[in-house]
């Protein structure tokens, strides 16, 4: 029984999973769960890397994901219809479209990973790549460590802006309204 | 594990979050559809700071861009809706005719 045979079959699980419930997401009547869906596929991902020793990277992900997934819930009970999933919910247009394009994109870019010769140079496991990582990141990717924090802080000013009570679009209390649940036509011309 | 095999996995999730984004009528079930692509991107670049650049650090660097980018997109996604919501009362996309508010 050696390590490899056990991060192989650890990795395919993951795979499976994480591919599986991402298309689950779209296939489930309750938008929570959706929600839900989406957070096991990037705790499978988040898992694979750590299988290929990015740990750090890995458990931020699956933390990252964790909160946001929670507001994106959140989100959902607020805004959309239907959000228990109590009656069936198949919301889609262009399906044949979206489902071809799907294909399409799945088999270019496999061919493309199947069929180039990357260059084999796999990571040294003695290095600690979280070690690397933190003095990458003050040391010289400092000033792209910095541009990514201001540019969210700029995401927070914009993000307020858009939806603070009293903003440009009007006051919010407004809008909380129960959603229609029909396909209303909007103004004739 | 080979680089092939994580690869195709990126592949299929790419995939997925694509068919989510273009097919989905609800607001936020798009953005699933984007957070999923950009989950196969951020898996593929992983597979190639492991398997294909030694651990160059840099790699892991870009990783970090990526989930920034992750983060604005929710936040301003989120912020989008609201507005167009209170607005419109449009929740999905084929409530909105023009983009003029």
């Amino acid at each position: 029984m050696n390590g490899s045979l056990v991060v192989d079959v650890l990795f395919w699980c993951f795979a499976a999973a994480s591919v599986v419930t991402g298309y689950l997401v779209f296939r489930t009547d309750s938008m929570v769960r959706a929600a839900f869906w989406l957070l096991a596929s990037f705790v499978g991902v988040g898992a694979i890397l750590v299988l290929l020793a990015a740990e750090f990277l890995g458990v931020v992900l699956i933390l990252m994901m964790a909160g946001k997934m929670l507001i994106m819930a959140v989100v959902m009970v607020m805004f959309m219809m239907n959000p228990a999933g109590l009656n069936p919910m198949f919301m889609v247009h262009q399906h044949r479209f979206a489902v071809a394009a799907g294909v399409v994109s799945f088999a270019g870019l496999s061919v493309v990973a199947l069929t180039v010769d990357f260059p084999d140079d796999p990571v040294d496991p003695s290095i600690d790549a979280t070690a690397e990582l933190g003095f990458e990141l003050l040391g010289d990717s400092m000033l792209v460590f910095q541009t990514a924090g201001v540019a969210l802080l700029a995401t927070m000013v914009g993000a307020i802006a858009l939806a603070s009570r009293d903003g440009r679009f009007g006051v919010a209390d407004e809008g909380s309204l129960e959603p229609m649940l029909e396909i209303e036509e909007l103004e004739s011309p | 594990m080979t680089l092939e095999a994580l690869l195709v996995v990126a592949a299929a999730l790419f995939a997925v979050g694509l068919y989510g984004a273009i097919s989905q009528q609800s607001f936020v079930m798009l953005m699933m559809g984007l957070e999923l692509m950009i989950n196969g991107a951020l898996l593929a670049l992983i597979a190639f700071w492991a398997l294909s650049a030694a651990g160059n650090p840099q790699g892991q660097m870009l990783a970090i861009v990526f989930m920034t980018v992750m983060a604005i997109e929710m936040a301003l996604g989120f912020a989008l809706i609201t507005n167009v919501y209170r607005v419109r009362r449009a929740d999905i996309t084929e409530k909105l005719r023009k983009l003029k508010g």
